[in-house]
């Protein structure tokens, strides 16, 4: 088993001791925070199937995570609480939006598919801010979490972290099996030498249509949890500075592999909660923080951990 | 018809405004291959600090000068510490450090300034109104804008294709290799090329002070439409982002003005007033996604590269 393997069935084996060892330690609050560190890093494991292996720079990813929470809100807000309709929905809700969006942008590429991106997310966020039947710019509170049954009452924070850590599981497991697939490699492809796809005759529009529309639907998810984690949506959840918290969390974690944008998720709200803690402007902090690691490294937490392991190995 | 000049106007004014954004973000995309996010951060700093300035000096354009250098030594210290090692990178290490940049300057604007909002006044020279039709008043101080941005557009224009500056810069976007095997000092054109763009964001930062709100994180919104505006104009291209900046303008500001009543005839008015403002404050996206769709490039892709 080579050392990432090690590194990265270590980190998921943590998150899993989370809840009993916050609990005996009577600190509850750890429990919330790594589940939103979980929600985080199952909408960073998205964004990193189309940035890390597709090559595709999208600069809105919040939309969709606006899109899967909002879904649960309106649903919720009509009565509807089911935990089935509303996840569907947002997993729906969100693909569709990413293959409207995704049609569109996918033609362009470099500055301007970032720019692109980042323009329909901002046109997403205004129409979330308009949405005044749903509280606009305000937002909205969900009286009560998707409705999963007694089996499975994500009201109890406990059960709800392994809910989310059972829903990062499958995805960090489908996502491997996407990168290792066919289609994944192809993709691997169009991210290294997209002309040399196409002159080998390779539909390259439409493989990069169906990631993004992947990453989308997966995005989704995480936002309908998001919904559930705070149980209120607003535009805030959308706006394009949580789209560049996205990316970050990927570049932290390091580009090319599903398990680093947990880490790297894990590292961004560590050290926003941390630094938020000391001062009040962490964010001056933060920055600089950001920017040192773009500078300076260029494999990310994960690539460091997994090259330490593998120097001493 | 007073109503729709009054609001062409705005969009005029604004659009000259983004204009003014929009050229610095371009020059600097256009030679350097340079995504600034910070772009904005340079417009709020501007507007900070020519604010507290003509409020402990009482003189406008005293205000204007400190502004101008004040955001022109800001632009050349992160041109240094950050850029230089960042011109080689991809696109996304360069969105995310520029991105690192924002957080930290609005911070630091909250730390100095605090995080209520400054007040900006119309210095008395430009306040009032003047009849610009017969029946038609229009504040003086948009008016001085919608000059300044004309001013400085033709200026930029004559410096770009008349100066030898203007030619290092044209030759630099075009191939910047061969300009340096040439020996020209690229990297010092590269640092004169941020101060300017520094300087135009911080003068459309000081005009917009008084119109919108001086705050933490001003620069932003204001930034990304720049980057609309760029991407609509195609990027790198001085003309199209001056054509494209007033396009933007007056779409968003005749949206916002009649979108809602042209809505009233085609559906009911509750429809109308429900749908009016989102899809007026939707539509310059809608526009940038329509001009894309048909020409990926930009309407004025530079030509040579």
């Amino acid at each position: 088993m080579d050392a990432k393997r090690v590194a990265a069935i270590i980190a998921l084996a943590l998150l899993a001791l989370v809840p009993p060892v916050a609990m005996a330690a009577d600190a509850p609050f750890y429990v919330g925070l790594f589940a939103r560190i979980m929600v985080f890093a199952i909408a960073a494991v998205s964004l990193d199937l189309i940035l890390g292996y597709g090559g595709l720079v999208s600069f809105g990813h919040a939309a969709y995570l606006g899109i899967g929470a909002y879904a649960v809100g309106i649903l919720s807000f009509h009565g509807v609480t089911g935990g089935f309709a509303h996840f569907a929905t947002a997993f729906f809700a969100a693909a569709a939006a990413a293959l409207v969006i995704g049609f569109v942008s996918l033609r362009t590429s470099g500055v301007y598919f970032i720019m692109i991106t980042l323009a329909f997310s901002q046109m997403v966020y205004f129409l979330g801010v308009s949405l005044n039947q749903y509280g606009g710019d305000d937002g909205l509170n969900i009286a009560r979490h998707s409705n999963f049954g007694a089996a499975l009452d994500l009201k109890d924070p406990v059960v709800f972290y392994y809910f989310v850590f059972a829903l990062l599981l499958v995805f960090l497991f489908l996502g491997s099996r996407i990168v290792r697939s066919r289609f994944g490699v192809l993709l691997q492809g169009v991210k290294s030498n997209e002309r040399r796809m196409i002159a080998l005759g390779f539909p390259t529009f439409r493989y990069k249509l169906a990631a993004f529309v992947m990453a989308g639907a997966i995005c989704g998810v995480a936002g309908a949890l998001f919904a559930n984690l705070t149980l209120f949506v607003s535009p805030s959840i959308m706006h394009w500075t949580r789209s560049g918290e996205i990316l970050m969390m990927v570049i932290l974690g390091g580009l090319g592999s599903l398990i680093g944008p947990v880490f790297g998720a894990a590292a961004y709200l560590i050290l926003e909660s941390v630094l938020s803690r000391l001062t009040e402007h962490w964010q001056a902090v933060l920055g600089p923080i950001l920017i040192l690691v773009v500078l300076f490294s260029k494999t990310g937490l994960y690539g460091l951990f997994a090259m330490g392991a593998r120097r001493r190995g | 018809m007073i109503y729709v000049v009054e609001q062409v106007l705005n969009g005029v004014q604004f659009g000259v405004m983004l204009f003014l954004m929009a050229a610095g973000l371009t020059l600097i995309f256009g030679i350097m291959n340079l995504i600034n996010l910070a772009h904005g951060s340079l417009y709020m700093v501007g507007a900070y600090v020519a604010a507290a300035s003509f409020a402990a000096t009482g003189s406008f354009l005293l205000g204007l000068a400190a502004a101008l250098a004040v955001a022109v030594i800001v632009g050349i210290a992160i041109e240094i510490v950050v850029f230089r090692t960042l011109y080689e990178r991809d696109h996304l290490d360069q969105v995310l450090a520029t991105f690192g940049l924002i957080l930290f300057f609005n911070e630091m604007v909250r730390i100095i300034w605090g995080s209520t909002a400054l007040y900006a006044w119309v210095p008395d020279f430009l306040s009032g109104r003047v009849e610009i039709l017969p029946g038609i008043p229009y504040p003086v101080y948009r008016l001085a804008i919608i000059a300044v941005g004309l001013t400085v557009a033709l200026l930029l224009y004559l410096l770009i294709v008349r100066t030898r500056i203007g030619m290092l810069i044209r030759a630099g976007a075009s191939n910047r290799i061969m300009l340096g095997a040439l020996g020209v000092n690229v990297r010092m054109l590269y640092t004169l090329v941020f101060a300017l763009g520094a300087a135009l964001a911080a003068l459309a930062g000081v005009m917009a002070g008084p119109i919108f709100t001086v705050e933490s994180g001003m620069g932003e919104s204001v930034l990304i439409l720049a980057f609309v505006v760029i991407v609509i104009g195609g990027i790198g291209s001085i003309r199209g982002a001056f054509i494209a900046g007033l396009l933007v303008g007056v779409v968003d500001a005749v949206g916002r003005a009649f979108l809602r009543p042209l809505l009233t005839v085609f559906s009911s008015s509750a429809a109308a007033a429900k749908f009016g403002p989102a899809l007026a404050s939707m539509l310059i996206y809608v526009l940038m996604a329509a001009v894309l769709f048909v020409r990926p490039q930009g309407l004025f892709p530079p030509r040579g590269r």
